[in-house]
């Protein structure tokens, strides 16, 4: 079988620093990762490698640095890597953006695709149901553990707020995956030395994925929504800072709860 | 002409879910700036008995698609269903609650009916001028807050948390209740659901509790203070996420954009930074008490009551306070 493990770079938004005088992001020193999803989809992916022997493929979309990700997803023993990049891919939407994935996807070959529930940086979990559905492929959202079952089955464990359920799923398919899944393996030295050494990083631009995706349906352009304003946000009330001593910010804090709990 | 707002409503073994009463409340308002109408999306099988609650809650319509293929909730047959009736009812406006389900099955319809979907979005608005739904939600982790528009495609589609929105009941409203048939073939159910395991509800509901005391990573794993605080306040321990990364409580404590919106009488922070990604699930609070070592934390823009100083040794004198 093989399984295609969509990744993406993120910047660690736990860093992320607002600059108060221009209300902008500071990007500057902050550190970028896999997305916290995604590596616990390598990591399946890599269990049922070493259970059945599968050829794994790590692809992501993004700008040329992102080839770090795919660096790192081969260290972990991915077999190969595609990075998904173009200038005319920029701006992508979650629409778009899944478009393209699909196309590459596609074009790459696959029996299951595996993808981390949603990003940290965008925490919309929409690009993977788009990816099924623009490939036509059934999924399950929300694995918390993942099995073969047979040839060409999963048998998934899909978690809900009040519930959790088993689905067998049949190939080909998609299925996201939940960070409470697994505990994501380290690179290993032979894997990082392999991954920069012995393995290629495929680049897929806008000419290679002609054929399998409209140029209107791809970056700023084929995204059907805009980013109309960002802004930092305003707190919504500025109360009283106090600066005191511990006694009497006890006290403070004693009145306050004493007259509203 | 697309016209109207849809509200994809959910149920789970017929009772609705609270999310989709609170976005029909919140279709009503916008709809009455439009002068447009709301219709209610209801899915599953046997569920006719829903209907009133819609219309009470604030729909005009309701469009109900009853049939076995939809006793549990599979993305192909629920998928297929809303998009047979968004095409029949061109909608100018879909909204869905961002439940597990909601979020299963909002990306797919927008896949499908090719157009834009705005995640998690926390204020919702109508341009006066172009009467575009303006979708505001948080970005990068919280840091942001981003307006998101889809000028070209329609519906404009929206997925909204739990608790963001306010639910409205009025006493018995009339509107009118259709039945809408899909023709659904064996095929569409294409996964087999093996077994379904209900989990009992946690105790701690920190939604319905009246006083939240909240860490973040600055408590370090200090965390049986807050609960002893707690405790005495009669309330529930909540956490950051940065806090339940680190491994120090329960993700279903969890406040934020990805976590629970809450909405207590009073929310202690404590230790807590105070990026948008947490204050999106609490700032609705009625009384907010921030303690930060770090006076510059933007969690004091959200606060009423700011104290500057170190929680682990306020908190216990706090407790001690209290306890005589």
């Amino acid at each position: 079988m093989k399984i295609i493990v969509c990744v993406k770079q993120v910047p660690d938004t736990n860093e992320v620093k607002i600059d108060p005088n221009t209300g902008t992001l500071i990007r500057e020193g902050v550190p970028s990762i896999i997305n916290p999803d995604d590596l616990c989809a390598l990591e399946a992916a890599l269990v049922l490698k070493e259970q059945y022997g599968h050829s794994i493929v790590a692809v992501s979309m993004g700008p040329p640095q992102a080839e770090v990700a795919l660096r790192h997803a081969l260290a972990m023993g991915c077999d190969e890597a595609f990075l998904v990049s173009d200038r005319v891919f920029g701006g992508a939407d979650t629409w778009a953006t899944s478009k393209t994935l699909a196309a590459a996807i596609k074009k790459i070959g696959y029996d299951v695709i595996l993808a981390g529930r949603q990003a940290i940086d965008g925490d919309t979990a929409q690009v993977g149901p788009q990816i099924a559905e623009h490939l036509g492929i059934p999924q399950v959202t929300y694995a918390q553990s993942i099995k073969q079952d047979g040839n060409n089955a999963f048998i998934v464990q899909r978690q809900f707020e009040d519930r959790y359920q088993k689905i067998k799923i049949t190939t080909p398919c998609l299925i996201t995956t939940l960070s409470t899944l697994n505990k994501p393996r380290y690179m290993s030295v032979g894997g990082i030395v392999s991954a920069f050494d012995e393995k290629e990083i495929q680049l897929l631009d806008f000419a290679a994925l002609k054929d399998y995706v409209d140029e209107s349906d791809i970056g700023l352009k084929g995204s059907p929504t805009q980013v109309r304003k960002a802004s930092p946000k305003q707190g919504k009330r500025q109360g009283i800072l106090y600066e005191v001593s511990e006694d009497e910010a006890v006290e403070i804090i004693v009145k306050a709860v004493s007259v509203r709990a | 002409m697309h016209k109207n707002i849809m509200v994809v409503c959910e149920q789970r073994d017929g009772i609705l879910m609270g999310v989709s009463l609170e976005l029909i409340g919140k279709a009503a308002e916008l709809a009455k700036t439009t002068n447009e109408q709301v219709i209610a999306l209801l899915m599953g099988d046997k569920i006719e008995g829903l209907t009133q609650t819609l219309i009470n809650h604030g729909a005009d319509r309701i469009i109900f698609v009853d049939d076995p293929i939809l006793s549990d909730y599979m993305t192909e047959p629920y998928t297929k269903a809303a998009c047979a009736v968004i095409a029949a009812e061109k909608p100018d406006i879909v909204l869905v609650g961002a439940t597990s389900i909601g979020r299963d099955l909002a990306p797919r319809i927008a896949a499908r009916v090719k157009t834009g979907l705005t995640a998690d979005c926390t204020i919702l608005d109508i341009c006066e001028d172009t009467k575009e739904l303006l979708m505001t939600r948080p970005a990068f982790g919280g840091n942001l807050m981003a307006t998101i528009v889809c000028p070209k495609h329609r519906p404009q589609m929206a997925t909204v948390r739990p608790g963001v929105m306010i639910a409205r009941c009025s006493e018995e409203r009339n509107g009118e209740i259709m039945r809408f048939d899909v023709n659904f073939v064996p095929s569409d159910a294409n996964v087999q659901i093996l077994l379904t395991t209900e989990v009992k509800e946690n105790k701690e509901k920190i939604t319905e509790a009246a006083v939240l005391v909240a860490g973040g990573r600055g408590i370090g794993d200090n965390f049986a203070q807050l609960n002893e605080l707690a405790e005495v306040l009669g309330g529930q321990v909540a956490a950051s996420r940065a806090a339940v990364d680190a491994g120090f409580v329960n993700k279903d404590v969890q406040v934020g954009q990805t976590g629970k919106t809450v909405r207590p009488d009073v929310y202690i922070a404590v230790g807590i930074s105070g990026a948008i990604q947490h204050t999106a699930g609490m700032e609705e609070s009625s009384l907010i008490i921030a303690i930060n070592k770090d006076k510059t934390a933007p969690i004091f823009n959200t606060a009423d009551i700011g104290i500057v100083g170190d929680a682990n040794k306020i908190i216990p004198k706090v407790i001690a306070a209290l306890r005589k």
